[in-house]
């Protein structure tokens, strides 16, 4: 049977982690690429990379750290932040990343996640959905409305609407980050999760809460996710990956035990 | 040296990458005098069968790969390069390279709606069980995951071709193998350091 995945998340700006990473001892790791093997070697099922280098003639030196990931680690890995347009996909594709992920770009021109399914397959393209909870309304009857910009800009778009729009323009998977929960450490966003999740075919990766393995476990059953993004709880070492697997093995949550 | 054939399809370079990082040296070619050159062949894919197909038979790579198959020298397929040398894939109806009997098909929507609720693709990770040794997965533990990203899956015609099988709601074979072709679903240079040792034991296979 398919094993949920567990997904580190790495936040780099001009080609360093925003935070240092703390790993055995009190080494502090600011090189995405050797925080990308350790958790490699951790047993993360997969990375993602959120670019939030602002100024664009420094993106080449994301584009030089996607290659170096992709000749240090065997597992797929994923860059967001940043991708405007097919040139942007093409480029991370092309360094080596397995999937890119469009968020903002693609709520201003939709036909990008079509384009980048064709030209790269379903597979390579992760939709990424900020989302925030608003009052039900005619406008947004679920609820839940697609933000941009970090939050601070509301759209108007539904956001399960937004989900099976995406399915169907070729989006390969979803990942969904919950603007409410986000940074506080106190859990996913179950509600919004299983929603989206029980609504579209493809994958969904859980975004935005996690600050310990119970976290993981509800997200992962109640939220129906198909996999759980952490940040915060790895990267401070509150947690290693090994502990929050053993965790929800105990749970009778099949995750990848051998690596 | 190993040949990556090259064919306009998808993961040619992290399979690369995954040789170099074991230290095999290889060459990337869709030259079919190099590519008789070689030792061991891989065929990896990452696409669709319908488009593959067509680069293939222009690129007559489907008539050298027959030929390759018939010297008994080692060959590996990956993904794509799985499913397109059975005869036929239900991907855009496409007619195959047709090395082994049987037929690629897409997994059914009942899936879905079962109790599990499963996704198609199938991505992520998941096992395989090995119904007989073989020199390809030796050194690499029964507990071993691999990397899988499909929606399409292998079905040989005769089950002495089936080498593992993995679980997703039903049943499906997840590696062949037929005399000196060894080829699976799931992305072995994706797939960690079990992965890896499958490269590297192909890429030592000999075959007497």
């Amino acid at each position: 049977m398919i094993s949920k995945r567990i997904i580190p998340c790495l936040d780099v700006r001009d080609g360093k982690l925003t935070k240092g990473i703390k790993f055995k001892g009190n080494v502090d790791i600011g090189d995405p690429v050797e925080a990308a093997r350790e958790y490699y070697e951790q047993g993360a099922d997969e990375i993602v990379f959120y670019d939030i280098t602002a100024s664009s003639d420094k993106r080449n030196i994301m584009i030089d750290v996607v290659r170096r990931v992709a000749e240090t680690i065997f597992i797929p890995f994923s860059v967001g932040g940043g991708i405007r347009n097919l040139d942007d996909m093409r480029n991370v594709i092309h360094a080596g990343a397995e999937k890119v992920s469009v968020n903002s770009a693609a709520v201003e021109n939709p036909q990008i996640i079509m384009q980048g399914a064709k030209a790269f397959g379903s597979q390579c393209v992760v939709l990424g959905m900020d989302v925030k909870q608003v009052d039900v309304s005619g406008r947004i009857p679920s609820g839940y409305e697609i933000v941009v910009h970090g939050g601070r800009i509301f759209t108007g778009i539904d956001a399960l609407w937004w989900a099976k729009q995406a399915e169907n323009l070729g989006a390969g998977e979803i990942c969904l980050n919950s603007i409410d929960a986000d940074g506080v450490q106190t859990g996913y966003e179950l509600n919004l999760t299983r929603l989206i999740s029980e609504n579209v075919h493809i994958p969904v990766i859980a975004s935005g809460g996690a600050g310990k393995p119970e976290h993981l476990a509800d997200v992962l059953t109640k939220g129906k996710a198909d996999a759980a993004l952490i940040a915060s709880m790895v990267h401070y070492r509150t947690y290693t990956i090994a502990e929050i697997k053993h965790y929800l093995s105990a749970k009778q949550i099949k995750t990848r035990l051998f690596w | 040296m190993i040949a990556i054939i090259d064919y306009n399809a998808g993961n040619i370079t992290s399979v690369a990458r995954a040789l170099q990082n074991i230290g095999q040296d290889f060459l990337i070619t869709d030259n079919t005098k190099k590519l008789d050159s070689a030792s061991h062949v891989i065929f990896p894919g990452v696409g669709a069968a319908g488009e593959a197909m067509v680069y293939l038979r222009e690129k007559k790579l489907d008539e050298w790969l027959k030929r390759w198959f018939a010297t008994g020298k080692p060959l590996m397929g990956i993904c794509l390069g799985t499913q397109i040398i059975l005869d036929y894939s239900e991907e855009n109806d496409t007619s195959c390279i047709g090395l082994i009997a049987g037929e690629t098909k897409r997994f059914p929507d009942k899936l879905m709606s079962g109790n599990e609720g499963l996704k198609i693709p199938q991505m992520g990770w998941n096992s395989v069980r090995l119904l007989r040794r073989h020199p390809v997965f030796d050194d690499v533990s029964p507990a071993a995951e691999f990397y899988f990203v499909h929606s399409y899956y292998p079905a040989p015609a005769d089950e002495a071709a089936i080498l593992g099988v993995t679980e997703y709601g039903m049943t499906f074979c997840s590696v062949l193998a037929k005399d000196n072709l060894v080829a699976m679903q799931f992305h072995p240079e994706k797939s960690g350091r079990p992965g890896l040792q499958i490269l590297k034991n192909f890429c030592a296979w000999r075959l007497s």
